[in-house]
């Protein structure tokens, strides 16, 4: 009698359209890396890009057999660019001239051992990186650790055709030897010098060592956190754990510096040097390996920083952020446990 | 006067756009008379209303047609004059789909009242009567959850709060009635204020829009109230406008969990409510209309209209100029915790705020569902405190036991922890299901209790009986085992004779 029903399609609320989305969130740490990639580049030269393009390639085809191997969707998942994301933080971990299986091994390990056979995406205990990251250390330590200098300081310095030359067949120009070539960074040269008991004055006379830390590493450290600092206020990471990392870091090492600094690191020097602010900013904030509680993330993000000193300072291994995060990944469902909020209204926590 | 700005907040929330001046660019219109009007019965919480009327019976405007059942429940009155067409089940907006019994009256074009007695002295009234005649007017909360308003009024509080504070995208009712109507409020804000004996009176408004703050606090001074009831300008983010999260804001008090504000001396009531209160006593104008937004992209012209309760949807929609081609979604209430209906044949009723059509942009999303990532983005916005991600993999689990140790009967349904989902999760339609299914569970508890203890009941008595039986057998035995004596030849004698008795009338009969 009146004007016509109309039918219409039913959903739950909420009606509106969710504010970002996967893609987006990887593209946008993809995109802080940025300037610690254009650091690296200019310090060591573009044989990096080199491994992050074998990295990716690997990541993305073991993916799509991750995926038609259990049965899963294929375009949803490829295109959410977390293996890419996966690939490029493994790549930055490692030495730049690594041959090139380095990268394929690490994502087997990454995306079908560490990732797919967890779960997939959202569901792996272990932070995928890291886990191919330790995989290649204590399989394959000569190779994994085989770092060579910043271009500035290289004599004799490669040629990008001879880095390609180096990864692809693991040979060098006519008459250069691999020990002319290489060089310890500076954790590592910490570690073997005050292993021979030389002081830290003596230890930083070395020319690998420069201003904050090592000299190009500083560099990249700082382009690391311009990057981090930036995705923090983007809300797309929770300024609280990086906080929290470099924070205890500061805590700890200050007392141990003012102590002894013949023997103790400074605290800007911990924090500038190895993988200390790209942990603290793209490997520790990792959200599906991390803590689930507001507190719980503080309390991993203060695991991770005092392992890592730990490590670096007792342990076997020059720098101790991957076996950092990935003792705190295995603490996840404890601190989750014991950190569950107070609901509004109630008086204790659940 | 000093317009005080509140202290407090609320953890997490989210700021939403307003989208409010889609619809707030002219003023409140009313419409043209429907020619049918669809009256549910349960039109608020609580129980259904009783009807008082038959098909065919003649009504004037604003005549009681149902009455309330019991203390929670709420009247219904003819919104125009005419006649009862029938009383039947017809579909209702709820989220089960199902119809529900109405009152359906067929206007007769003339609107006549019925004969009003309006109270130029409401203040000078005793509570107890204001409270009867909020009860027999059909007020209920028309912020959207329909409480009966007089039994909200059966506890005196301290202090109580005029919730202006409209916080959803779209819906802008509150806020014209705030621009248009200040004065009713504000004198709705103190009849209520005197029949609670309440020693303070708060009116909060958030604080993204000069105009409400400025068109309130002229009516303050108008009426020379400014010194009775305080304005309080709270931040615009939602969900500002939830009655916990309010009170949290204004007095940094928290509700207790499965508690009323009243438990802290305090009240919260809508300022449609207020209004309504005010103009049912005053001028002894039941409820039967209400302010409505009629909005979203999917609406030629947004606006916002006096409506008839028991307008069909379709006729408001049609009074705005129709649908545009992008219409995509009919939601009822706001696009964060409305309902979606599956047509517009339903009717306005008292808790529809806000006609709400979306397009399928904002429907639809390029991105699929994804697997959580464990981001933690909506336990930072979440307004409760709750751990939604937790409770999202718990409830997959199919744990709920787990579920409601971590509090998800707390969680209020705003939405904010779905809007942010990156993986584009409907985590609210998770907690819905895991509140009811756990309601379920229980009440299967507490039967499968009951048919236990009648079981036992049953089990004692007839173990009860049984031992008595076999005690009266023992002692038949024992009477028996004993010799004879002059006594039981008597005894036996009267049994004989007993039985003699009880044969006799028989026998008489065959004769």
């Amino acid at each position: 009698m009146s004007a016509p029903t109309r039918k219409f399609s039913t959903a739950g609320s909420p009606q509106l359209p969710p504010t970002t989305s996967v893609t987006e969130v990887m593209l946008e740490v993809l995109l802080a890396l940025v300037p610690g990639i254009g650091a690296y580049v200019f310090f060591f030269g573009p044989a990096i890009l080199v491994q992050m393009a074998l990295a990716i390639a690997a990541a993305l085809i073991f993916e799509v057999i991750a995926l038609r191997l259990r049965g899963r969707d294929i375009g949803r998942f490829v295109l959410d660019f977390s293996a890419v994301l996966t690939a490029v933080l493994y790549v930055l971990c490692l030495p730049p001239l690594m041959p090139w299986w380095g990268a394929i091994v690490g994502m087997f390990f990454a995306i079908i051992v560490a990732k797919h056979l967890y779960g997939g995406l959202g569901h792996n205990v272990f932070n995928p990186a890291m886990v191919a990251y330790v995989v290649m250390i204590i399989a394959f330590p000569r190779q994994a650790t085989d770092w060579t200098p910043p271009t500035a300081l290289a004599h004799p310095a490669l040629s990008f055709s001879a880095q390609w030359i180096r990864i692809f067949t693991g040979n060098l120009p006519v008459g250069l030897q691999w020990d002319a070539v290489s060089q310890a960074t500076a954790l590592d040269t910490i570690k073997t010098l005050s292993g021979k008991l030389y002081t830290l004055e003596e230890i930083r006379r070395n020319p690998v060592f420069s201003g904050l830390s090592a000299y190009g590493w500083y560099w990249i450290a700082a382009a690391y956190l311009l990057g981090g600092v930036w995705l923090a206020g983007r809300r797309i990471i929770p300024w609280q754990i990086p906080a929290a990392m470099l924070g205890s870091t500061l805590l700890i090492t200050t007392p141990f510096n003012w102590m002894d600094p013949s023997i103790h690191p400074s605290p800007l020097f911990h924090i500038f040097s190895g993988g200390m602010m790209l942990g603290a900013f793209f490997i520790a904030t990792d959200p599906v390996t991390g803590a689930s509680t507001p507190r719980g993330r503080v309390v991993f993000a203060f695991g991770v920083a005092v392992l890592t000193l730990v490590i670096r300072r007792w342990g076997g291994y020059p720098d101790g952020v991957a076996f950092a995060v990935l003792l705190m990944n295995l603490s996840v469902p404890l601190i989750d446990r014991f950190t569950v909020p107070r609901v509004y209204g109630h008086r204790d926590p659940p | 006067m000093i317009i005080q700005r509140a202290r407090g907040r609320f953890p997490g929330g989210v700021v939403m756009p307003h989208r409010k001046r889609l619809s707030t660019h002219g003023k409140i219109e009313s419409l043209p008379l429907p020619a049918q009007l669809i009256l549910p019965l349960s039109q608020h919480l609580g129980a259904p209303a009783k009807s008082l009327v038959e098909p065919g019976q003649q009504v004037c405007k604003g005549e009681l047609i149902a009455m309330p059942q019991g203390q929670i429940s709420a009247a219904i009155h003819a919104p125009t004059s005419g006649v009862i067409h029938n009383i039947e089940p017809r579909p209702v907006p709820q989220p089960s789909g199902q119809n529900a019994m109405s009152i359906v009256l067929d206007a007769d074009g003339h609107d006549r009242w019925r004969p009003r007695n309006p109270d130029p002295h409401p203040l000078e009234q005793p509570a107890s009567r204001m409270v009867e005649r909020l009860r027999r007017a059909g007020v209920a909360g028309l912020g959207g959850a329909v409480f009966p308003t007089h039994a909200k009024l059966a506890r005196s509080v301290e202090t109580l709060i005029i919730n202006g504070a409209e916080c959803e995208p779209y819906i802008a009712c509150d806020e014209m009635l705030i621009l248009e109507r200040a004065a009713e409020i504000i004198w709705g804000a103190m009849l209520l204020r005197h029949t609670l004996g309440a020693r303070r009176c708060i009116i909060a408004v958030e604080d993204h829009r000069a105009e409400t703050r400025k068109a309130l606090h002229q009516a303050l001074l108008d009426s020379g109230l400014d010194e009775c009831i305080d304005l309080r300008l709270v931040p615009s983010r939602y969900p500002e406008g939830g009655e916990r999260q309010l009170i949290q804001v204004l007095t940094g008090w928290e509700v207790p969990a499965q508690g009323l504000p009243q438990d802290i001396g305090l009240l919260c009531l809508n300022v449609g409510t207020a209004a309504a209160a005010w103009r049912a006593i005053r001028y002894d104008e039941p409820l039967f209309s209400r302010v409505v937004t009629v909005t979203g992209p999917g609406i030629r012209r947004p606006g916002n209209f006096q409506v008839l309760l028991g307008t069909p949807i379709k006729e408001l929609v049609a009074a705005c100029g129709g649908y545009t081609p992008q219409a995509t979604r009919l939601v009822m209430g706001g696009p964060m915790m409305g309902l979606a209906l599956p047509h517009d044949d339903h009717p306005v009723v008292k808790a529809c705020n806000c006609v709400l059509v979306l397009s399928r942009s904002d429907v639809e999303t390029m991105f699929p569902e994804m697997p959580c990532i464990r981001c933690m983005a909506c336990v930072d916005c979440c307004p409760a405190g709750l751990l939604p991600q937790q409770l999202f993999w718990h409830i997959q689990a199919d744990k709920l036991q787990r579920a409601r140790m971590l509090a998800v009967e707390d969680c209020i349904e705003c939405g904010c922890c779905a809007q942010v989902c990156p993986s584009h999760i409907p985590l609210v339609d998770y907690y819905r299901y895991a509140k009811s299914a756990l309601a379920q569970r229980d009440e299967a508890g507490r039967r499968a209790d009951a048919a236990r203890h009648r079981f036992e009941q049953r089990s004692a008595r007839v173990n009860r009986a049984e031992q008595a039986r076999t005690a009266r057998l023992q002692r038949r035995d024992a009477l028996l085992s004993t010799p004879s004596s002059g006594d039981r030849k008597a005894e036996i004698a009267a049994a004989v004779a007993r039985v003699r008795a009880q044969r006799k009338p028989v026998t008489d009969e065959k004769q």
